[in-house]
């Protein structure tokens, strides 16, 4: 038994109340989540940044639909992930399971769609330093911050397997699955900041 | 439910590696923080001994440089490239592996779990991945001296296009610059899981009865400069990596184009040098308070232990600290006024940086107002905090002209703003890393540190402080810019004088750091041993736990805390403390329902 398992179950005979109820692993999740959006938040910022202050940004894109479709898929795995917590939570471990699987199943399918794309610019010739319609930052931003959240995709992936499979064979508990999900859910939404402003500024109309 | 008595966080390790080297301890990683931090300081001091030497004898060989660098020291003598190297070394190292590691990560790693009551952090794997992380920086930091051309020129800041633009702008702009954002980096990974563990400690970890408000306020400093860490670090790290991308991959995020550099046209467009600036700074702040709010917590706590009577307000000065964070983040742009920011920016930026100065003056007036007629203890320890009191306020007081865009035009990149952030941010965080080591190495190794030693450092370093850097002051209103490897302007060669005794005061500064260094490691092992667990007679709970704490801080009984944390010179009580795991009631009017 560990002290932060007693922590976390609340155990008042050795331990303050946590501040704010909030168990320690959820904790440290909340705060990773706001170290990240500060990431998150300074490439965007960069990125408007010399948006701004290149009088020949390019807008390329022709159509909206990749993106659209991805954001589908991400957003229903957002809810598939809120089922596997469900479940979790009412102590069926199986639908648990099935619903985490279904979610990591959505981020692969996320991730290919993505590298997909990924391929098709730069069979346009779009690479880090260098694109065919003008400042050589429409890439760099474009990969990197793409690049950036697709990382954290491929992670959340792998994050889901490993921990759908340990708490299947249960090593983890529900609150595990939780701080996963929460994960999980700040990808989708730091996505919802990307399309608008990596994307849909960008539309050639 | 299940025998609390025996609730370890994880067993106590046998092997030597585990024991030691991979600890998840947390008391052995902040023991490996303090030494890495030790390392780092003498390497650092000897770079500043160079660097200074240089200035006052520009010609004067110092023997031995060129087995360091065979091009940046023909004949021994450093060459202007080589001076910047050195210095952005110093800086780099200073402020990243000495100021940030030693009082924050070092001393709070050891002490913020004890302060809490808990047994371990909740984390115990990613702390040890924290000082691992950032050991692996500081590896590669060094290391940089040993590539073709040496380290980086380009200052701890690291501003572009210098930076940016690679091996064209000078030696060590290549491979150094890439080392360099390597390091930091990692420094940045690093000091994340430090963060998390640090909040989650103070938030979840706390044992029965510590209320956040019960906390001592060196704890409170360290979980408020975590908090500062967490954004902080977070936005240094995709700059850095930015920069790397720049110099790997060929982007150009922070060179404009059509940039000749050397005769050179750069083949990169697009970029903006000022965006390296905002998101550089946006850490950067946060980053100096980072090394100062520790040093304002250990310095509280040695002082309240020693005067034997609380701080006029426990909460106003946790309040004050607290605004010290959030404001940190809101005042970067000062150090931007003359890099081409809008005008309206710098009256943006001015605003909030004046504001600053009111929770930093409530903090001193607080210290003042709660040392006035008390019968402070004289120690060493006593002593480095009240240095970090007065360091504190003449490096802060120069910082209301800096403040103003105004002014900041002229003194701007000259030795004025080097002493400045010199007394208030390093010369204050190193005392305040003095006066932690002094008043907690009997906890932390069981002997005491020797009195008269301790004393002579103190008084050497804080006269040679001085003398090393209020004349940077004057320096800096002569019009003296910082950087220049030699005075030979017409102006600045009647300076030189004062550099040279800025040189033979650093000398001097410097090697009163022997005597602590003797004193740390003679104490180490041959200290007279301490004694009892608490010789200072403190009442938080480091000092109820036996010495050293044993793997899990408490042997097999959990501290319950009653009271606030500096119940001293209590009526009525057995002595004149109440420790705060001491179940005696407070009969005073002062204890807080």
């Amino acid at each position: 038994m560990s002290q932060a398992d007693v922590t976390m179950h609340g155990n008042a005979a050795v331990m303050a109340e946590p501040a704010f109820s909030v168990p320690a692993k959820k904790m440290a999740m909340w705060l990773f989540i706001i170290a990240d959006s500060a990431t998150f938040a300074g490439c965007l910022v960069a990125y408007g940044f010399d948006r701004n202050a290149t009088p020949n940004w390019p807008r390329p894109f022709e159509s909206i639909t990749n993106v659209a479709i991805m954001t589908a898929i991400l957003l229903t795995s957002s809810l598939t992930m809120l089922f596997a917590v469900r479940w979790a939570d009412k102590g069926d471990k199986g639908k648990a399971f099935r619903w985490m699987m279904i979610t990591a199943l959505l981020g692969a399918v996320f991730a290919v769609l993505h590298i997909r794309e990924w391929i098709e610019l730069i069979d346009k010739g779009v690479t880090l330093f260098h694109n065919p319609w003008g400042t050589s930052l429409f890439g760099s931003f474009f990969f990197g911050v793409t690049g950036l959240h697709l990382l954290h995709v491929t992670g959340g992936v792998i994050a889901l397997l490993a921990v759908g499979i340990r708490y299947r064979g249960g090593r983890y508990k529900a609150d595990d699955l939780e701080v996963t999900g929460l994960y999980w859910h700040f990808v989708d939404m730091v996505w919802m900041f990307v399309v608008p402003l990596i994307y849909l500024l960008n539309l050639s109309h | 439910m299940h025998d609390m008595s025996h609730a370890v966080h994880h067993g106590e390790p046998t092997s030597f590696i585990r024991k030691h080297v991979f600890s998840l301890d947390h008391k052995v990683i902040g023991k490996q923080y303090y030494g890495m931090a030790l390392i780092a300081v003498f390497i650092a001091m000897v770079l500043s001994w160079i660097m200074r030497l240089h200035l006052g004898w520009s010609n004067l060989a110092i023997p031995g440089l060129h087995l360091l660098s065979k091009n940046g020291a023909p004949g021994d003598v450093p060459t202007p490239e080589y001076y910047l190297q050195l210095m952005t070394m110093h800086g780099t190292i200073m402020v990243f592996f000495v100021l940030t590691t030693a009082p924050f990560t070092a001393f709070g790693n050891y002490f913020l779990p004890i302060q809490t009551g808990a047994e371990d952090m909740p984390f115990p794997h990613f702390n040890m991945m924290s000082f691992w992380v950032t050991f692996s920086g500081f590896i590669v930091l060094i290391s940089s001296f040993f590539v073709s051309d040496g380290p980086t020129l380009g200052g701890w800041t690291q501003y572009a296009p210098l930076s940016a633009a690679g091996a064209v702008t000078g030696p060590g702009q290549g491979w150094g610059v890439v080392l360099w954002a390597i390091s930091i980096g990692l420094f940045c990974v690093g000091q994340l899981f430090g963060s998390l563990n640090f909040i989650t400690t103070t938030l979840d970890m706390r044992c029965k009865g510590m209320s956040l408000m019960r906390l001592p306020l060196s704890a409170w400093a360290w979980f408020l400069t975590s908090v500062m860490g967490l954004g902080a670090f977070a936005v240094l790290m995709p700059a850095v990596i930015l920069l790397i991308l720049d110099h790997l991959a060929g982007t150009s995020f922070f060179v404009a184009s059509n940039l000749v550099i050397n005769d050179q046209v750069l083949p990169h467009s697009g970029g903006s040098t000022l965006l390296w600036q905002h998101l550089f700074w946006f850490f950067g702040h946060p980053e100096v308070y980072i090394a100062l709010v520790p040093g304002m917590g250990i310095t509280s706590h040695v002082l309240i232990t020693n005067m034997r009577r609380p701080m006029l307000s426990h909460r106003v000065l946790i309040y004050s600290m607290g605004a010290l964070v959030v404001l940190s983040y809101m005042v970067y742009g000062h150090h931007m006024f003359v890099a081409g920011m809008n005008p309206i920016s710098s009256l943006a930026f001015s605003f909030p940086t004046l504001i600053i100065t009111i929770p930093s003056t409530i903090i001193v007036l607080i210290w003042l107002g709660s040392l006035y007629g008390s019968k402070l203890r004289i120690n060493s320890a006593s002593l480095f905090a009240l240095g970090f009191i007065s360091m504190f306020i003449s490096g802060g007081v120069s910082g209301f002209f800096l403040a103003q865009p105004s002014i900041d035009i002229m003194l701007h990149a000259t030795y004025f703003v080097v002493g400045h952030f010199h007394l208030v941010m390093a010369v204050a965080a190193m005392f305040g890393i003095f006066a932690g080591t002094y008043f907690w190495f009997p906890k932390m190794f069981g002997r005491m540190m020797n009195e008269p030693l301790g004393k002579i450092h103190f008084w050497c370093s804080f006269v040679g402080a001085y003398c090393i850097f209020m004349p940077f002051h004057y320096l800096g209103i002569a019009g003296n810019i910082r950087r220049y490897q030699a005075m030979v302007d017409d102006y600045l060669v009647p300076l030189i004088p004062v550099h040279k005794f800025i040189t033979i005061a650093a000398l001097f500064t410097g090697a009163a750091q022997l005597i602590f260094l003797y004193n740390l490691i003679y104490s180490r092992f041959k200290g007279p041993k301490a004694p009892n667990d608490n010789p200072w007679e403190g009442t938080s709970l480091e000092w109820s736990t036996a010495t050293p704490p044993p793997h899990n801080n408490w042997g097999d009984k959990m501290p319950v805390v009653y009271h606030d944390p500096y119940q001293y010179s209590v009526e009525g009580a057995k002595q004149d403390f109440i420790m705060q795991a001491s179940p005696e009631p407070v009969h005073s009017a002062d204890e807080e329902k």
